[in-house]
């Protein structure tokens, strides 16, 4: 199949990459191998995540070093070192002890990339609580939707938040007992609090309680095709994924300086903006601001960023620039960039190789399995386009759906079919928060069918072809159009709505929907525009469509589901394909 | 179109008119003109690199992406266009 060019691996390192041979390394892989990287509780007493990513560097010659660089919006930089992210997280665990908040509780964070969300995120982790991230672009419906599904009994979130998209949802969420904020230093009332003045209250010592690796620890919300977004658990036995992870298909090594520019409302700014990176001891770096190009290449270049992992879109926008990045900043400190969220044009892995004089190493995951699963390498040969190879430990395939019970598996290279991976790696997910049946759904004869379709070449190297189902996938993120279509509906003007991706050269897929009006209502602009906004202010700008087309009608089947594949096909002027459950 | 003489005023309403075609819920009246605008409307990148694209084309200044990160307030990418008008 077609590619444009090969990269071939760098032989000349300054720094000998983690996995030098693949199939040597694949092949004499055993997860005790990692286990025996890992330190565990004290005792014989379990596995936590924040253990290993925190106090057992607090605990060793690490602890002064610089564990979270966080630079602000306005360019304060502020270090905390392993020793102070142990005493923040120790004292958060503390504020949720006295809570009275315990194991397996749900604490949500709704916030942008400050500190609090990060010492949150590990003192919950250490509480054996559940750390479940929201978005901060999400409007007050899909935080609802979410809190309610997870059984939020705590959100963590600023003033600006609190005021703007969670005070008219709190009626709703009559099981949340508290939220903290973290911008105000006086409670407000019994169940408002400061968070400030909690941990000001509260001791920086915290010892982990037992826990038992296939614990919950952390749930993130994922979007479905025919139904609200589903909660997807994971527990502490993910750590050994996290860190394989990090070790060959980041390539993190000791003093490295990573930057992950994932926000931790998704699963990439947990597992890689959050853990991985703390998990191997090197400094992280948070930048509280949106992309803005010059300043990313102003903070690789002064911070000396040595690993940078980022999304598609983002280097879309780089290779924007009418400048030579090279002359304006020295990136010479970079040595891996790696790039997630949606398929990599090959245009721009070879921008990278002839502009950054970078090669970009495309991976592929989803929030179901943890972590990455499939990825190019350092120290190995790139094909741009390309998602890459399996790591070690995991075994991928492309299968055909037979029926419900049975799928094939195809051996023939440069076959599409659904990308599968056999259960069973640490971080796959354990369930779908009470959706047993939709996770059963996942797992048909012996492997979990991850939704997305792809085929592997003759050498082994997996290319993304589509998803199998109507999840759009935008700005490196997943919107379900259910979600967005039910929103809409809300609307009294609306009858029906079918939304889709349209394909865009900056985002990957923009969210657009087609609307039917009830009858009474006519098509005009101002009614476009007031839908437009409708929908902005109940989903935020995160879900909520850029665009609205109206129409008389939208095709169903017989059974009256909207046909969102026919929507597409017309949209895009691609041929209709089977229509025959169309309505008449 | 290059407008050759526009006063703050008709630039600041000219800016309203484009943002309201992204956030058409955004109540302009209450925006504080030396705050992050984008985080005050919820517009994100996507938007914002469309809305500057469309105020290239209104009033006739090029905006480089690489000056985009200047232009955060309203009063921000008021004093960029002015200076360049």
């Amino acid at each position: 199949m077609a590619f444009h060019r090969v990269i071939d691996p760098v032989t000349t390192h300054t720094i000998r990459p983690n996995l030098l041979n693949y199939h040597a390394t694949r092949a004499t892989f055993t997860w005790d191998e990692i286990a025996a990287e890992l330190d565990f509780l004290p005792g014989g007493s379990g596995l936590n995540i924040a253990h290993e990513a925190v106090t057992r560097h607090a605990n060793n010659a690490h602890s002064e070093q610089v564990a979270i660089r966080w630079i602000s919006k306005h360019d304060a930089i502020y270090d905390f070192t392993y020793a102070d992210v142990e005493e923040e997280s120790n004292r958060f665990a503390n504020v949720l002890q006295e809570l009275g908040i315990g194991k397996g509780e749900r604490v949500f964070v709704l916030a942008g990339r400050i500190p609090a969300l990060y010492f949150a995120a590990l003192g919950t982790l250490k509480n054996t609580s559940v750390f479940c991230p929201l978005f901060s672009a999400f409007g007050p419906e899909p935080i609802l939707q979410r809190m309610q599904r997870g059984d939020a009994r705590v959100l963590l979130t600023t003033q600006k938040l609190f005021k703007r998209k969670v005070k008219e949802i709190l009626s709703e969420l009559p099981d949340l007992k508290f939220v903290l904020i973290a911008d105000i230093d006086e409670h407000i009332s019994d169940h408002i609090l400061s968070l400030p003045l909690l941990m000001d209250t509260v001791s920086a010592e915290f010892v982990i309680p037992p826990t038992d690796p296939e614990d919950m620890a952390i749930l993130h919300f994922t979007s479905g095709t025919t139904g609200m977004p589903k909660g997807a658990v994971h527990v502490h036995n993910a750590v050994y994924h996290h860190y394989m992870t990090a070790k060959y298909a980041l390539d993190l090594h000791p003093n490295d300086v990573f930057w992950c520019t994932a926000d931790p409302g998704w699963v990439t700014g947990t597992s890689y903006g959050i853990i991985a990176p703390l998990l191997h001891g090197v400094t992280n770096i948070i930048d509280e601001a949106e992309f803005d190009a010059q300043r990313w290449y102003r903070i690789l270049e002064e911070q000396r960023v040595t690993v940078w992992y980022t999304a598609p879109t983002a280097i879309r926008r780089l290779m924007r620039l009418d400048f030579d990045p090279l002359e304006e900043f020295d990136l010479s400190h970079l040595r891996f960039v790696a790039s997630v969220g949606e398929p990599l044009n090959p245009e721009a892995v070879v921008w990278g190789r002839d502009v950054l004089d970078l090669t970009i190493h495309d991976n592929w995951w989803q929030t179901e399995t943890g972590g990455i699963m499939i990825a190019n390498f350092a120290g190995q040969e790139v094909r741009p386009g390309s998602m890459g190879r399996p790591l070690p430990g995991i075994e991928a395939a492309i299968v055909r759906r037979i029926n419900s019970e049975t799928v094939q598996v195809i051996e023939k290279p440069n076959v599409d079919g659904d990308l599968a991976l056999k259960p069973g790696w640490p971080s796959m997910y354990r369930a779908y928060l009470h959706d047993q049946a939709r996770y059963d759904k996942c797992f048909v004869d012996g492997w979990y069918l991850s939704g997305d379709l792809a085929y592997r070449d003759e050498d082994g190297y997996f290319w993304f072809v589509g998803r199998a189902d109507d999840i759009i996938k935008t700005s490196g993120h997943m919107v379900g159009p259910f979600e967005v279509e039910s929103a809409l509906m809300e609307h009294p003007a609306v009858a029906e709505a079918g939304v889709i991706g349209v394909p865009n050269d900056v985002i990957g897929e923009l969210v657009k929907a087609f609307v039917a009006l009830k009858p009474g209502y006519v098509a005009s602009d101002e009614l476009n525009r007031e839908l437009l906004g409708f929908g902005r202010k109940k989903l935020g700008s995160a879900v909520a469509p850029k665009e609205i087309e109206f129409r008389d009608t939208l095709p169903k089947t017989r059974s009256g589901k909207i046909m969102r594949r026919l929507l597409k096909a017309w949209e895009l002027g691609l041929p209709e394909g089977d229509v025959s459950t169309l309505e008449d | 179109m290059k407008i050759a003489t526009i006063s703050r005023d008709e630039l600041t309403l000219k800016i309203f008119d484009l943002l309201a075609m992204i956030a058409p819920e955004a109540d302009f009246d209450d925006l504080d003109p030396n705050v992050d605008m984008r985080d005050e409307l919820d517009i994100d990148s996507f938007d914002f690199l469309n809305f500057l694209i469309d105020l290239n084309d209104e009033v006739g200044v090029e905006i480089p992406e690489a000056d985009y990160g200047k232009l955060v307030s309203l009063n921000d990418l008021l004093d960029y266009l002015l200076a360049r008008m």
